[in-house]
């Protein structure tokens, strides 16, 4: 018996114009764009404006949960309108230690975060004792979203919830936990959420450093995942969740068990949505429950099919496509967005059932 | 599994001292009654309808059963009940002599060694037929062991020889979707053979197959009898024949009348329900 080296697996799983691709986006997002930013002066026609490098790091923050939903989605046959959730989790998780960091500076002067004081609390609720420690918020980041996608899941897939109602039980899901965060009593700032961050680690957060940091960390998320996602989709885990999106009956009655693949790779969804969150707060400068709102989830589910499902690249197209519409749109003609939003996932429904992906294949001659 | 649920179960057969000749062991399949498959007054009601009342059958090792029945007789809720996939009201089906089928769940069901073919073929359109092939390969199919899984030669070497069995060598590489009816017959069966499965359930095997394909077919179901034991549903009377074995029918939820074709054909009974119409 022969066993092929892991190195190889791993190296194998992405065709060699994968690999030149991801290359040259790492030079673009951990060299040449950082550096123009930092060391071309301001006044110079090549230096990259801190507008453009925060919207580009939060748009490779939007495209690790597109690619995250795609897992699920293309990969899983598993549709869930409630992925937003998991974003917020983690930019929540996150915001509590950026709200711990600001210490005395806020408005109030106060030890406690401002709208604490605001509500006339005492002192620090419980749950919010681990939010003073880096270490630990990195690790509630992670294990928040896990931990509710997990017990969600456990329930959802052991009753063998499919389809549609799998699709509006997590959109109800994303509902009810935006309206427990929209209460000021939850003790997460309520509607206005948190705000006002004013430094990482004892660096201040909006030096062009730490701008570019955030930056960086947000494209090494998008390359880790989207190099995890290509293993996992070729690796026999990924043909089983196939066959499990095609025929699930038959797949139990060769003697796998659909809930341990299901609850993988939905839990892990989770957690990557949760780590981009996390990342996306800090640049973005506030998290509240909007972000927890259906339609958010709704428009994570438009990234990937605009994109293409089942293919991985698509998704991070689908979110940059979108997302610089919607910074070009919500400028120029605020109150038409909606209506392109609308038009572009009717369009892409009628006639690019297989996404931009699937059109430029198309126009390849390859197979969809 | 439980290692207490079969023992005790078959304990209870052995009641009143009869001396136990060896250890049962749980999970290990026992055929020492040479019997594979035992159901015994299974009642399954939906709604108030009986799909089976009071079903008792058993399978020898090794044999080839056709059973046959008119529409609604209860022949494919009996493939549900011994596959897990149906819980009964009554009865009890073991799987030789130590396996309690009714504790099991679908997997593990197939795990033990219960294959099962759908009348409708379902095998997993977007991938090729290799890809199907290599999922129904018997190994741990735990989620854990399949993301470092990696198909080794002797893996290969299984799929290739039961490619060269269902004639489908020259389409490995095709989409299981773009194949014919009859050629996604065959690979479900392909699948079912890659379990390494002691008793193999078809339901209508051969619908939808040309004649020459159900002729090969039945050459196939013979040269797997004795080393695996099949039950087959089939309306096919010219197929039934081809296989020989013993023929069960089944009518309204229970057993009308078992025997060979021509005895089973010349019941007054079943000509009344099933093959006088």
């Amino acid at each position: 018996m022969t066993r092929t080296p892991f190195i190889i697996r791993f190296l194998t799983a992405m065709p060699k114009s994968g690999w030149v691709a991801l290359a040259v986006f790492a030079a673009l997002t951990l060299g040449l764009l950082p550096a123009l930013h930092l060391l071309v002066p301001a006044d110079s026609a090549l230096h990259v404006s801190a507008y453009v490098i925060t919207l580009v790091g939060k748009i490779m923050c939007y495209a690790v949960v597109a690619v995250a939903m795609d897992l699920i989605w293309g990969y899983a046959g598993i549709l869930s309108l409630g992925h937003g959730l998991f974003f917020a989790l983690g930019g929540y998780a996150f915001g509590m230690y950026l709200m711990r960091q600001i210490g005395r500076d806020g408005s109030y002067q106060s030890d406690l975060p401002d709208f604490m004081v605001f509500l006339d609390w005492k002192q620090l609720p419980w749950y919010w004792g681990l939010s003073d420690s880096f270490a630990w918020t990195v690790a509630l980041v992670l294990i928040v979203p896990a931990l509710v996608a997990f017990i969600f899941g456990f329930f959802a897939f052991r009753s063998r919830i499919k389809g549609v109602y799998f699709s509006i039980i997590t959109q109800a899901l994303t509902f009810a936990a935006m309206l427990l965060f929209f209460r000021n009593e939850t003790g997460f700032g309520g509607n206005n959420g948190f705000t006002d961050f004013k430094r990482i680690l004892g660096y201040g957060i909006t030096t062009p450093g730490m701008r570019v940091m955030l930056f960086a960390l947000s494209a090494l998320l998008l390359m880790v995942t989207l190099i995890a996602g290509r293993y996992l989709v070729t690796s026999k885990l990924g043909r089983v969740l196939a066959a499990v999106r095609d025929a699930e009956s038959r797949v139990m009655f060769l003697g796998y068990s659909p809930l341990h693949y299901k609850l993988f790779i939905w839990t892990l969804s989770a957690m990557l949505c949760g780590v981009a969150g996390a990342l996306y707060v800090p640049q973005v400068g506030i998290i509240n429950p909007g972000e927890m709102s259906p339609a958010n989830s709704i428009e994570i589910a438009i990234w990937v099919a605009v994109g293409g499902r089942a293919t991985l690249i698509g998704p991070v197209i689908g979110a940059a496509i979108v997302n610089l519409s919607k910074s070009f749109f919500t400028q120029a003609f605020p109150e038409y967005w909606l209506f392109f939003l609308g038009a572009l996932f009717v369009g892409v429904t009628l006639w690019l059932p297989n996404g931009v992906v699937g059109l430029w294949r198309k126009l390849r001659g390859r197979p969809a | 599994m439980s290692s207490f649920g079969p023992m005790s179960a078959a304990s209870e057969e052995q009641v009143g001292g009869a001396p136990v000749g060896h250890p049962a062991e749980p999970g290990v399949l026992d055929l020492s009654h040479n019997v594979i498959l035992y159901l015994d007054g299974i009642t399954v009601s939906f709604d108030g309808f009986k799909a089976l009342n009071k079903l008792s059958m058993a399978i020898d090792a090794g044999e080839l059963r056709c059973i046959i029945g008119p529409n609604g007789a209860g022949k494919t809720t009996m493939m549900d009940v011994i596959t897990g996939k149906t819980r009964p009201d009554r009865g009890r089906a073991f799987f030789g002599q130590t396996i309690d089928l009714l504790r099991l769940s679908e997997p593990e069901i197939a795990h033990a060694g219960i294959g099962r073919k759908f009348q409708k073929p379902t095998v997993f359109e977007n991938l090729t037929v290799f890809e199907n092939l290599e999922l129904a390969m018997k190994t741990d199919k735990s989620a854990r062991v399949s993301l470092f899984a990696w198909l080794d030669d002797t893996g290969r070497d299984k799929v290739s020889d039961t490619l060269k069995q269902i004639r489908l060598d020259h389409e490995a590489e095709r989409q299981a979707g773009l194949l014919s009816h009859g050629q996604k017959q065959w690979l479900e069966i392909g699948m079912l053979l890659m379990q390494d499965p002691q008793l193999l359930l078809l339901d209508e095997p051969v619908a939808g197959m040309t004649d020459d394909e159900t002729a090969r077919t039945g050459e196939l179901f013979k040269s797997l009898a004795g080393k695996h034991s099949l039950v087959v549903v089939e309306h096919d009377m010219a197929f039934i024949e081809q296989l020989g074995g013993k023929v069960t029918v089944l009518h309204e939820g229970s057993v009308l009348a078992e025997g060979d074709l021509a005895t089973v054909q010349n019941d007054e009974r079943v000509i009344e329900v099933y093959l006088g119409r």
